[in-house]
Parts: structure tokens; C-alpha cells; sequence
């Protein structure tokens, strides 16, 4: 509950912040607190995955991002009523949405009885691995795992055709000037 | 009474919403692009608490099955958000570096600098 408090402030000050630099430490150090609340949620995978990709690697490309542009926002602080206005409606309809949904951490809701039994209890048995999580990603749903790379791969190539465009055409003012 | 113990079962929910609406606000509106893809993430992100939230049982424990234990949190949240996650960092590295390319050719991240370059309104 703590953390979760924390969480908005450092959003509230994400929000706030006009130095692009601060806002970048600010959503690492969000990153980090995401995976401390992941890990009292039990989800010990997610976490350690949060930390490293989430604290990680988007840390070092937004940086590596901010080296290449202006680090500062520009526009004066501007209203922006119609903004506001949009968010909290839907903030007010997912608040109306979630007022029906079971209370954090009962054992007999419906997400609870649905498969997830059926994997707690075979997942020894069929796959001979304890972790329930890596047997499901990578046994019992090993295609989506697959098809989770490929937009990875995907993302990949767009980035490196998109960088290497503006790296050669860098080298070419270079030797014109 | 009834109505704060409401308010205490559901403060997760109701921070995961104020995570997401933040994150809706600085999406709509701030003019840096660079801004906008951190408000996108922080969007993104509130969807891992949305989903991992419920599947937390209180008394249980990380789903590795061992003779220990009897109770276990819900694995299945963890898959689905394991692969968002990173997912999430492939498209957040696909826009950074079409805001490099966009700088480079517009010399700006601003967004109302670009529309008037483009002489728009």
C-alpha cells in the first residue's frame, strides 16, 4: 500500500517535471517500484523481468535518446482543459468499472477457479517443471512465446533502419562540410 | 464504515487508475514527444498492476510448486504480463528512434513547432 502511494507521487512528479533528463530517472526509479509492488504481488518473474527491461534497458535508450535531442521541454506550462477533462472520465468510468470487482486477495474469486487449478495441479506432472510460469510461457504456450519474439525481431529491424538512415546521412553532412 | 473498507480493498485498483489516467494526460497533453512515449509507458505500466493485482491471494505464495506450500498465487497474469512487458520496451525503442529520425529532420520534439514548419495552423 505504501509503495503503491509512493508510485503516484513519483507519477505526479513524472507529470510535473520539464526537465526530460529528471523525468527519464524518475521513470526508472517508477520502474523500480513497480517491481518491488510486483513482488509482494507474488509475481517474482514479472519483477525481476520489470527490473531489468523496465529499470534496465528503457532507461539506457530513453538516455540514449535524450543524447541525440533537446533535453528540455519547451512549452510553458499551458492548461490543457480538454486533456484533463478526457482523462478523468475515464478515470471516473474505470473507478465505477472496478467498485464491483472482487476485494484485493480473496482466494474464491472467479480468476481463481477458472484454468488456473488445472496448471497448479499438472504442471509437475506433464511438464516436470516447479516454476508454473516458465512451463506455461515456454511449454503449454510455446507458439505465443514464438510469435512474441517475432514482434521483438520486428521492432528490431525498424529500429536499426530507422537509426542506420540517420547515421549515414550524419556521415555524409559530415564530409560536405 | 462499509464505504472505507470499499476504499481499502479496492486501493490498488484505484491507484492503477490514477497511474493510468496520468499516463492518458501526459499522452493528450504534453507536446514532447518524448514526454508522451514516458506518459505511454507509464500508461502501459498501470495495465501489469490491473492484471497482476487480482491474481495475488493473500496468504499465498509465488506460483513454484513445492511440498511446502499449499496456496499459490495465480500464474496465469504473470505469463501474459511477462510478455506485455517486453513487448512494451520493443515498441518504446520503435518510437524513440522514430523521435531521433523526426529530430533530425525537424530540428525539434515539439510537437506545435513541427505543425507550424509543416505551416499548418
Amino acid at each position: 500500500m505504501i509503495l503503491l502511494t509512493l508510485m503516484a507521487i513519483v507519477v505526479i512528479a513524472i507529470v510535473t517535471q520539464r526537465s526530460l533528463f529528471g523525468v527519464v530517472i524518475l521513470s526508472g526509479a517508477y520502474s523500480f517500484l513497480m517491481a518491488s509492488v510486483l513482488i509482494v504481488y507474488d509475481a517474482v518473474d514479472v519483477a525481476m523481468t520489470e527490473a531489468s527491461v523496465g529499470a534496465g534497458v528503457s532507461t539506457v535508450v530513453l538516455l540514449g535518446t535524450l543524447a541525440l535531442v533537446k533535453t528540455r521541454e519547451a512549452r510553458a506550462d499551458a492548461r490543457q482543459p480538454l486533456a484533463l477533462f478526457v482523462a478523468l472520465v475515464v478515470g471516473a468510468a474505470l473507478v465505477w468499472g472496478t467498485l464491483q470487482l472482487p476485494s484485493f486477495g480473496t482466494a474464491d474469486a472467479v480468476i481463481h477457479r477458472h484454468v488456473a487449478p488445472y496448471y497448479l495441479q499438472n504442471v509437475v506432472p506433464q511438464t516436470n517443471v516447479p516454476n508454473v510460469v516458465t512451463a506455461v510461457l515456454a511449454d503449454y504456450r510455446g507458439y505465443d512465446t514464438l510469435g512474441e519474439t517475432t514482434v521483438i525481431f520486428t521492432a528490431g529491424i525498424g529500429v536499426m533502419l530507422l537509426l542506420r538512415g540517420a547515421w549515414r546521412r550524419a556521415q555524409r553532412n559530415r564530409k560536405d562540410a | 464504515m462499509k464505504a472505507i473498507q470499499t476504499f481499502i480493498d479496492h486501493y490498488n485498483y484505484f491507484i492503477t487508475i490514477f497511474l493510468m489516467v496520468a499516463g492518458l494526460y501526459v499522452v493528450i497533453a504534453r507536446g514532447n514527444m518524448v514526454k508522451k512515449l514516458i506518459g505511454l509507458s507509464i500508461f502501459q505500466t498501470s495495465v501489469y498492476l490491473l492484471y497482476i493485482a487480482p491474481g495475488k491471494i493473500i496468504g499465498g505464495t509465488a506460483p513454484i510448486i513445492d511440498p511446502a506450500f499449499k496456496v499459490y498465487s495465480n500464474p496465469l497474469p504473470h505469463v501474459l504480463i511477462l510478455t506485455a512487458i517486453v513487448v512494451g520496451v520493443a515498441t518504446l525503442a520503435l518510437g524513440l528512434a522514430l523521435v531521433v529520425r523526426i529530430n533530425e529532420a525537424y530540428g525539434t520534439i515539439e510537437e506545435d513547432e513541427i505543425f507550424r514548419q509543416d505551416g499548418g495552423k
